[in-house]
């Protein structure tokens, strides 16, 4: 199989094995869930429930604030018992809405939607409503609402949706289970994104390390000569947006510029299929597929669960942490953010849990740059990463910014590469963090 | 929930198995072939400036590190590589007191003034070579034939006993005695020189486990001895001989390759690797010494900042305004 790639970039071990062969399971409905308002990129929602209020699966609970901003349904049927601030993957507290769980079963769908209606009687204009009132944002983790890329700038055209689905984090499996089982969905959800941004070709992006998805898609999309399947090296981060683009189509997104400007949209293989859920059965994004994995946890799984379950019901679900656990990661290895509580609730984002052991847990003690260039050689946006990581840490941001600190999009690559054990990537981090707010403040 | 001691720590969680320590012992191992091959052929002579030289740098850098009152770091390997290193450029036969100065130097006014590792803007085992060389130019340019390795000189043995390969090429020696060049020698390092530099063989094997383990960029030893062989041909001399005598192979694969020394850029590294082999070349033609590693790489050290500041690659999606 030819398969296609970007420039430079890393490998590091898949470690997918573990959960790689193991069907996605339905996680039965915690006795509580804890939604926050804000899970995506853009403003909070607004609640439409009080205390005390019963509602059931699928219900609107808070409105979108104006146009980046999603909808938030109830992912359980329950009563809400609060609405108040609560530990966020994002390491805030944030306001979020807790339902407890009264046992109620099934869903109520979005309104507008017409179950069983064909794909070939619904307007573009709709499914973007739909997506609006459905929730949707990008599932890949960055959360972006999915409707915003539908709404490409004046005298912009949308030639090609790309499905992202690499999966190059290491651990994760989530989206491998669900290309498996349920490619129909998929690819579903790909012809109504083409539709819907009037596309003439849609792609789907697959590391061959899934060869068993690639060849079921190729199968079930054979038909069809607007899609087509692209087997892509193993290689990270192949699945980073503007790589993913370049791989596929040779197109190179200029800096500053978005997908849009070479034509393109990429979106989320799990986006894909809640799409597809959304249109055919009228169900609004309440819940996720994620990847319960590593050395650290008793039971790996692929597990389906509703958004705003908490940490603590799937590790036990799962069969518990393992006395030796010492690292609770949000999502992958590479880019996942590290937590020390259990309370904290599945997101739209949330692609998987990584519980580490504590023998995993490298050194932490970082050495002097030695300038021996691996960083250089890797940074798959041809950053100079070192010279980075020295003007962040030192706080002169001005070099930083000149050597292209804001380009950077935090794959972790030249981290992990370091021999001295750098944490660039955070300095990187840091360094864009501190930019913005500057600029912010200055208008 | 019980409690379970947990870490939170940046982003990401897993690490290249790769270590700096790891490197160094790494260049360590490569060495050690040329190591033996000039303790084999020069004896104990060699062993005594070859230890004498990795315990001064060593001590020389725990020592400067506990006087400024920092960490000390010789477990990382670099002091090791910095000694080991520099042995390998010294006569076999250099008094020991002389190889421990140099060591000292390369270590102290080398490295550790500039800041230690990293911080150095030449590279310490040549600077200390430098400091050798202008100190005490007659020992350092004392060379002896390993027993029994100058039959192929016939009746001029004595004439030549004294000098390398290279010193008798200069001197026209081969043309005016009909002696051909003993080109096996050369390749075996059964030969007059430094204790490291005169075994191709022993060099080449620690160059391909270096490169294939990928610790050094190829690039630079590409430039360098590419640029060497090129203007030898132009100038109508052997490129061989070229490459084989003196310590081009030692400096091409381990002296200019040193990290912190030279551009970080790829392309940048092949310039750099390119003007080592530009100035080795017009040393040994219009210089004053028969040899010009040594000088080529320190001067190229001083260009680096400028060849990498020339050569920083063009960024992912960048649209050159003048383009």
């Amino acid at each position: 199989m030819r398969a296609k790639t970007f420039r430079k970039g890393i490998h590091p071990p898949g470690n997918k094995e573990r959960t790689a062969a193991i069907p996605i399971e339905v996680l039965p409905a915690p006795k509580r869930v804890v939604l926050p308002l804000c899970q995506h990129i853009g403003a909070p929602a607004q609640p439409l429930v009080t205390v005390g209020e019963e509602v059931t699966a699928g219900q609107k609970i808070a409105e979108a604030q104006g146009m980046v901003s999603a909808t938030l349904h109830a992912s359980i049927s329950g009563k809400v018992t609060a609405i108040e601030e609560w530990p966020h993957p994002t390491g805030k507290q944030l306001p979020a809405i807790v339902i407890e769980n009264t046992g109620g079963q099934g869903f109520s769908p979005a309104p507008g939607v017409n179950p069983g209606r064909p794909l070939a009687e619904i307007t573009g204009e709709e499914i973007k409503e739909l997506m609006r009132a459905g929730g949707l944002v990008g599932m890949g983790g960055a959360a972006l609402p999915t409707h915003v890329k539908y709404y490409p700038p004046a005298g912009k055209k949308i030639e090609y949706i790309i499905l992202n689905g690499a999966e190059c984090e290491p651990f994760l499996t989530c989206d491998h289970r669900l290309m498996l089982e349920r490619p129909e969905a998929v690819l579903y959800g790909l012809k109504a994104m083409m539709k819907t941004a009037g596309a003439k070709k849609g792609y789907i992006g697959v590391e061959l390390n899934k060869a068993d998805v690639i060849k079921v898609l190729q199968e079930k999309a054979s038909g069809d000569p607007t899609i087509e399947i692209v087997p892509l090296r193993v290689k990270y981060p192949q699945g980073e947006e503007r790589m993913l683009i370049y791989a596929i189509t040779g197109r190179v997104v200029p800096t500053g510029g978005l997908p849009v400007d070479v034509g393109v949209v990429v979106n989320n293989v799990g986006t894909a299929a809640a799409l597809a859920d959304l249109l055919q059965t009228g169900k609004p994004l309440i819940s996720r597929v994620i990847t319960v994995t590593g050395e650290g946890i008793n039971e790996p799984k692929n597990l389906e669960v509703p958004l705003g379950t908490l940490l603590e019901d799937i590790v036990a679900h799962c069969g518990g942490l393992k006395d030796n656990a010492g690292r609770i990661i949000l999502g992958g290895p590479m880019t996942g953010p590290a937590h020390y509580r259990l309370d904290l609730p599945v997101i739209k984002g949330t692609c998987g849990i990584l519980i580490q052991t504590r023998e995993e847990i490298g050194e932490m003690e970082y050495m002097d740059c030695i300038r021996c260039g691996k960083c250089v050689e890797i940074c798959p946006f041809s950053l100079l990463p070192n010279y980075l990581g020295l003007y962040a840490e030192k706080n002169r941001l001005e070099e930083a910014k000149r050597y292209g600190v804001m380009e950077c999009r935090e794959c972790g690559s030249c981290a992990y590469v370091c021999p001295s054990r750098r944490p660039l990537t955070q300095w990187i981090k840091d360094a864009k963090r501190k930019i913005t707010a500057a600029q912010r403040k200055t208008g | 929930m019980e409690t379970t001691q947990l870490t939170v720590s940046p982003a990401p969680h897993i690490r290249a198995r790769q270590s700096t320590a790891g490197i160094m012992w790494m260049v360590v191992t490569a060495l050690l072939p040329a190591a033996a091959a000039g303790v084999v052929l020069f004896g104990r002579p060699a062993l005594i400036v070859i230890i004498s030289s990795i315990l001064a740098a060593v001590l020389a850098e725990a020592l400067c590190q506990w006087v400024m009152g920092r960490r000390i770091t010789v477990g990382d390997g670099s002091a090791a590589v910095t000694g080991l290193l520099l042995a390998l450029t010294l006569p076999p036969e250099l008094p020991w007191w002389m190889t421990i100065s140099g060591a000292a130097f390369a270590i102290i006014i080398g490295k550790q003034v500039f800041g230690g590792l990293g911080h150095n803007l030449f590279n310490p085992a040549l600077a200390g070579r430098a400091f050798l060389l202008a100190s005490w130019p007659t020992a350092m340019m004392t060379w002896k034939w390993p027993a029994g390795s100058l039959s192929w000189a016939g009746g001029s043995a004595d004439a030549v006993a004294g000098a390398t390969v290279l010193e008798l090429a200069r001197r026209g020696f081969f043309a005016q005695h009909g002696v051909q060049v003993p080109y096996s020698q050369l390749f075996m390092g059964n030969i007059a020189g430094s204790i490291g530099e005169t075994s191709a063989l022993a060099l080449l094997l620690g160059a391909v486990f270096l490169l294939a383990f990928q610790v050094i960029d190829w690039r630079i030893p590409l430039g360098y001895l590419g640029a060497l062989a090129v203007l030898a041909v132009l100038a109508g001399q052997n490129p061989v001989f070229h490459l084989l005598s003196g310590g081009v192979l030692i400096g091409a694969f381990f002296m200019a390759t040193d990290y912190v020394t030279t551009p970080i850029t790829p392309g940048g590294r092949f310039f750099f690797g390119l003007g080592c082999g530009v100035l080795t070349f017009l040393i040994r033609i219009y210089g004053g010494y028969p040899e010009g590693v040594t000088y080529a790489i320190l001067l190229m050290n001083a260009a680096a900042p400028l060849l990498e500041k020339a050569t920083i690659p063009k960024r992912f999606g960048e649209v050159r305004a003048n383009v």
